[in-house]
């Protein structure tokens, strides 16, 4: 393995077994993540995401969830082999987690204060001042007065919340940063800004990266790099560039068609028919099949193989084994 | 010139709170025509969705008019409001929230159709309702389902069938595809064209999502505090927006473009409160361009050019000055 990848997930799959039902919300999933670069995992409602972020911190909740077969290689390190006392090591340390709503990721009963001293003395100090102390300055870095340190959450807005999350997640120099839809409740002008902050904080300390998100004009803001998933499998994966310009995948492809274009605004919109299909009932072949146009027989009763288009860019859609296979999509230089 | 379907005059609505007046709408006015959309942007509590309501008198106005169709919404009894409703729908953005769960598909579109008293015996009512199920693109074996059954989506489509039950002229739609994937949306927003240009209905379409503002509008206003700091036809708009917060506004939308999000105009501060705002451009503690008239007197909405309303010192200065 080269030593510049912080994080290797290898063949991951992930179930929730409900009442008799398997949710087969992650399956076989393979993914590696550069040291100093942000990947954005894309994808709609139940593809899986948040699911693939929570296995990373082995915390994905059993019952009902259970990680049947992959491991995850955290610098070397199976995440899934470890006891308890490794795994607090690396939950808050190694990894840190921002989720999407800063409403309920804080503990509305400590100052934020408290809050953010609270991982640093676990993982870094048993002094209670040079904790506080470090928790101003991550304030500080943040954006948010040292002054109202002593406040608690329901004194901030809704971006100042998300801030006060930000430091928490950064207090530890975490090497990996997981990011659920960090600002998804955000009004756009606040988005900015807190994206604003994540970008400069990224290159500051060149925290590496796993940013969750359904809003594809975020990835393009963010990203270096692009996956994106469909009912619990990565359907297409490559640069930001390779993805955005050159999509290979056809749902890719039917995401950029729906959103509606701010230069060509009475365009008609081309969203995918159909619905993503039920988790608990996926087809035989590809998952994408009933919705794609351009399904051929084969699609629904096979399973797609990858097909790699440079280095970094893969696909996984069996169409391209035919030679001259291209979608309608205009490639963008 | 065309009669404009719906007139708002100086609509106003304030909330009293513990802490004095909450100013939600404050003087807001516009006209639209028959089968056009005018949508409403702004962020959470700039008073977008009060707006909406206080039209259909879902929310009481505190003053203003409401033309629509030759009568004042505002004046009118209960009962006359009751009938005017039947030309006047909403559309909500949560559909997990708007639909009755111990309502099937059927029953829930079917109380519209009663209400119309047009359709006399239960066949009738029942064609009606898989009539209205078949123009929202709702498949017929869904009749007798429950909303908990149904995707966002589908959810979404009900609310849209159960406004049109009825007939009405105007639909006012308060975020209706901001709960929804982007692939669902795509097909909503098709929908409610498609609805449109059939059936000729008005759309006020309340959203903060402005790629979609831009997609489905003629007409965009654009609200700050309460107020309108701008409104234009939706080109004009776009190419050449000139308020401080609508530029920084559409400058903070990003775009999924590679190399797009370069230059932008990132506003500090937040919003401030709508508690007995003080005097002058609500905007002013967070705009790059204030000067030292903003916080000492309001600006008014004034026409720059041909339909475009801008609420600003910076376009009014001139004049102010000579005067």
């Amino acid at each position: 393995m080269p030593n510049d990848i912080i994080l290797s997930i290898k063949n991951l799959t992930v179930h929730y077994e409900v009442e008799g039902e398997v949710v087969e919300a992650v399956n076989n999933l393979t993914l590696d993540l550069k040291e100093g670069k942000v990947l954005g995992l894309v994808g709609e409602t139940g593809a899986g995401k948040t699911t693939t972020a929570l296995s990373i911190l082995n915390l994905i909740p059993s019952p009902p969830g259970k990680i049947k077969s992959g491991e995850i290689l955290l610098n070397g390190k199976n995440v899934l082999a470890m006891d308890i006392a490794e795994l607090e090591q690396v939950r808050g340390k190694d990894v840190a987690m921002i989720f999407q709503d800063p409403m309920t990721s804080l503990n509305p009963v400590l100052t934020v204060a408290d809050q953010i001293m609270e991982s640093i003395l676990i993982h870094e100090t048993s002094s209670k001042e040079e904790a506080r102390k470090r928790a101003l300055e991550m304030l500080q870095t943040v954006g948010i007065s040292p002054e109202r340190a002593d406040e608690y959450p329901h004194q901030f807005s809704g971006g100042m919340k998300q801030r006060v999350v930000i430091a928490i997640a950064l207090a530890c120099n975490s090497t990996l940063l997981l990011a659920d839809e960090p600002t998804t409740a955000l009004d756009v002008t606040i988005q900015a800004q807190v994206l604003d902050l994540m970008i400069k904080l990224k290159e500051q300390f060149s925290t590496s990266m796993i940013f969750i998100t359904h809003d594809l004009g975020v990835v393009a803001q963010v990203c270096d790099e692009v996956a994106v998933m469909y009912a619990g499998r990565i359907v297409e994966r490559g640069t930001l560039e390779e993805v955005f310009n050159h999509a290979k995948h056809p749902y890719t492809e039917g995401l950029f068609n729906s959103l509606p274009s701010i230069e060509d605004r009475t365009a008609r919109l081309r969203p995918i028919p159909g619905l993503m299909p039920d988790p608990t009932k996926l087809p035989e072949g590809c998952s994408f099949a009933p919705r794609c146009s351009y399904a051929v027989a084969a699609c629904s009763t096979t399973r797609q193989t990858e097909i790699g288009f440079s280095e970094s860019h893969f696909a996984l859609c069996s169409r391209y084994t035919e030679k001259d296979f291209a979608l309608d999509r205009k490639e963008l230089d | 010139m065309e009669q404009p379907i719906l007139a708002v005059r100086n609509l106003r609505k304030y909330f009293k709170t513990p802490h004095g007046l909450l100013h939600a709408v404050d003087d807001i006015s516009f006209t639209i025509n028959r089968g056009k959309t005018l949508g409403i942007v702004g962020e959470s509590g700039c008073g977008k969705s009060t707006t909406g309501r206080c039209i259909l008198r879902l929310i009481e106005p505190t003053t203003g008019e409401i033309w629509f169709d030759g009568e004042d919404v505002a004046q009118l009894n209960p009962r006359q409001l009751r009938a005017k409703r039947l030309d006047m729908q909403i559309i909500f953005q949560d559909p997990f929230s708007s639909l009755n769960p111990r309502n099937t598909v059927m029953q829930t579109i079917a109380e519209g159709v009663r209400i119309q008293k047009a359709y006399r015996t239960e066949t009738e009512i029942q064609k009606r309702v898989l009539e209205l199920m078949d123009i929202v693109g709702l498949a017929e074996r869904l009749y007798n389902s429950y909303p908990h059954e149904l995707d966002g989506g589908r959810r979404q489509r009900i609310g849209i069938a159960r406004a049109l039950a009825v007939n009405p002229k105007i639909i006012i739609c308060d975020e209706p595809v901001s709960a929804l994937d982007v692939s669902i949306q795509a097909q909503i927003l098709n929908l409610l064209k498609d609805l449109q240009t059939e059936l000729g209905l008005t759309y006020v379409f309340i959203t903060h999502n402005l790629a979609v503002v831009n997609h489905i509008s003629d007409e965009v206003l654009v609200m700050y505090l309460g107020q309108n700091v701008e409104q234009a036809p939706t080109e004009e708009l776009f190419n050449n927006p000139k308020h401080p917060y609508t530029q920084s506004l559409f400058s903070a939308i990003p775009i999924p473009k590679v190399g797009a999000n370069k230059e932008r105009i990132i506003i500090q501060g937040e919003v401030s409160s709508p508690i007995n705002p003080p005097v002058g451009c609500r905007f002013a503690p967070r705009c790059p361009y204030r000067m030292e008239i903003c916080t000492r007197q309001d600006p008014a909405l004034t026409e720059v050019t041909s339909g475009h309303l801008v609420a600003c010192h910076l376009y009014t200065r001139e004049e102010s000055s000579e005067a």
